[in-house]
């Protein structure tokens, strides 16, 4: 038994922690496969159309066609590109993603069938579990940033500075988020938050953590409204534009196990991890929180996060760049910070002071009310004055063909050499059409 | 098993031998049709444009997030341990976090107000 984790490894051996390892890889592939078609079928409903519905029932094995194709693809090698680097970062990235559910656990303590063998299902757990996923997912980046500096190519060097800005930006506020659970459950081992857990889960309690933490994590795996680094848009596909073939599918599978991975640490210390929904829990005095049952619950609400996932996908438009590093600094890590301050105050209130629950409740409404007022009576910036609209609109001035803004003065124009456009041709369309605008002419 | 971390690097075995098969089962499998400007950069379909020596500039503002970064991030590492053992350290380790967080408060409120958080 190691002190400070719940979880009780010591019948495993190196035998049973491969079967475990292999049979997570299994897992994460086969979960990514189903994640693409799941992503592609929900949009496709929100949107009003079919998804995929040809290879095979429901269109289940279209993401293994995609996955084959991949595979039978050539692999070019861009002349530009710095090739040790180049072959390097996309399995930098993959191997950085599949690491990450070593921690996770899927449930508690099982009997294996037909033997007297108990194992956890998890395959390991250490007192800094939760510290060890945080540093995979940093690595992780390396495989981005190497990807698309190696390239040689402008669009992929773009995306990759955009990301690690990104990432490191929503790292932040991500791991302060996390604070406030370490503090409740006074741990950092997996098994022992989920354990904490037994009688309700920290989402609740720490609402405003749970849901920066939700921000956050669309934000760590470059998911939309954020990902800036491969807005088609603007950058081509960002950091994986040379890349083809299998190179191409592990920056893509990086992606989704990211994806898997940010779910099932939410659903790990925010959402109870493997323990069954309330109503459930109290059936039949916990039978449905042991033996394979766990299994269940932890898959569910796993899904139900990647289902946000791609709900947010579905819904919002992606952001601008300065908006989304403005939001990151300016609001979540603020937040975030404020939160695990309050989280910490009122722990040590309960716990080390142990101040009476009414005296804590008074001193809260007399906190908000301060706050509220201080809000309330601050002075507000001066707004900046509107343009006077009232001047009349020429819309036939320097500015052709782009009409110059309400009171806005041109620049003399570079093609200043060029004559001063007439309006004397068709002078009376012209007077017609400055007239249907209310406009006056010269 | 004694120690934890071992079946960490298990996992770590099968996660490389993934990644590196099948980057090698592609270059086998895959066909062999190179051409100048297959092998060439993306860029649209027009001549690339040559890249700078040491990857050209980047605006500055990617500097002061990277700075800012390491700051909180050092920041963040010291509030989980004391997050950990919160209730050991009671009161002492209540006022020293709050001390400390008060003092990256500081060069916080000073950057964003001379513009360091702000894109355009």
């Amino acid at each position: 038994m190691i002190p400070g984790v719940a979880a009780d490894f010591s019948q495993d051996n190196i035998w049973v922690s491969l079967v475990k390892a292999v049979l997570i890889v299994v897992f994460l592939l086969t979960s990514v496969l189903f994640a693409i078609w799941f992503e592609r079928k929900v949009v496709a409903r929100m949107q009003v159309r079919p998804g995929p519905n040809w290879h095979g029932p429901v269109g289940l094995l279209q993401s293994l066609a995609d996955a084959m194709k991949l595979l039978l693809k050539e692999d070019v090698n861009v002349t530009r590109a710095d090739r040790v680097t180049y072959l390097l970062a996309p399995m930098i990235s993959v191997f950085c993603a599949l690491l990450v559910f070593a921690v996770i656990p899927f449930g508690p303590e099982v009997t294996i069938p037909f033997t007297d063998f108990t194992t956890p299902l998890q395959l390991t757990d250490f007192p800094v579990a939760v510290l060890y996923v945080l540093a995979c997912a940093s690595l992780g980046v390396y495989g981005i940033v190497l990807g698309g500096w190696s390239s040689g190519s402008t669009y992929p060097l773009l995306g990759a500075v955009r990301s690690t800005a990104q990432v490191i930006s929503y790292e932040l506020a991500m791991g302060l988020a996390l604070v406030s659970v370490f503090i409740m459950a006074g741990s950092m081992s997996t098994s022992q938050i989920v354990a904490s857990q037994a009688p309700l889960w920290w989402f609740i309690p720490l609402f405003p953590a749970f849901v920066v933490y939700v921000i956050s994590m669309i934000g760590e795996t470059n998911r939309l409204p954020f990902d800036l680094p491969e807005a088609e848009g603007e950058l081509v596909s960002g950091y994986m534009t040379e890349y083809s073939s299998m190179k191409f599918a592990w920056f893509f599978l990086a992606e989704y196990i990211n994806m898997l991975n940010v779910s099932a640490v939410c659903v790990t210390l925010f959402l109870g991890g493997w323990r069954a929904p309330w109503p459930l829990s109290a059936l039949g005095d916990g039978m449905l929180n042991e033996g394979w049952w766990p299994i269940l619950w932890f898959l569910v609400k796993l899904w139900a996060v990647m289902f946000v996932f791609v709900w947010v996908r579905g819904t919002l438009l992606r952001l601008r760049y300065d908006q989304f590093m403005v939001f990151g600094w300016k609001v979540l890590i603020p937040v975030a910070l404020a939160f695990a301050v309050v989280v910490a105050v009122m722990q040590w209130a309960r716990r080390v002071a142990e101040v009476p629950l009414e005296n804590t409740l008074v001193v809260i409404v007399i906190v908000c009310g301060i706050a509220f007022l201080a809000i309330w009576l601050w002075p507000e910036r001066a707004r900046p004055e509107k343009p006077d609209e009232s001047a009349v609109l020429d819309a036939f001035a320097d500015g052709y063909p782009v009409p110059p803004l309400p009171g806005q003065k041109l620049p003399p124009s570079p093609r200043g050499r060029r004559a001063p456009l007439e309006h004397e041709p068709d002078q009376e369309h012209q007077a017609d059409d400055l007239q249907k605008e209310g406009v006056t002419g010269e | 098993m004694t120690n934890p971390y071992v079946p960490v690097l298990v996992l770590m075995a099968v996660a490389a031998v993934l990644a590196l098969g099948g980057v090698a089962a592609s270059a086998v499998i895959g066909p062999k049709r190179y051409n100048r400007a297959k092998l060439d950069a993306y860029e649209c379909g027009i001549e690339p444009t040559p890249h700078a020596t040491g990857g050209g500039r980047l605006p500055i503002k990617y500097y002061l997030v990277a700075m800012t970064f390491i700051v909180f991030d050092i920041e963040v590492v010291f509030l989980y341990p004391w997050a950990v053992d919160f209730t050991t350290l009671a009161t002492f380790g209540l006022v020293a976090m709050l001390g400390f967080l008060a003092l990256i408060t500081v060069p916080f409120v000073y950057e964003w107000r001379r513009g360091g958080f702000d894109w355009v």
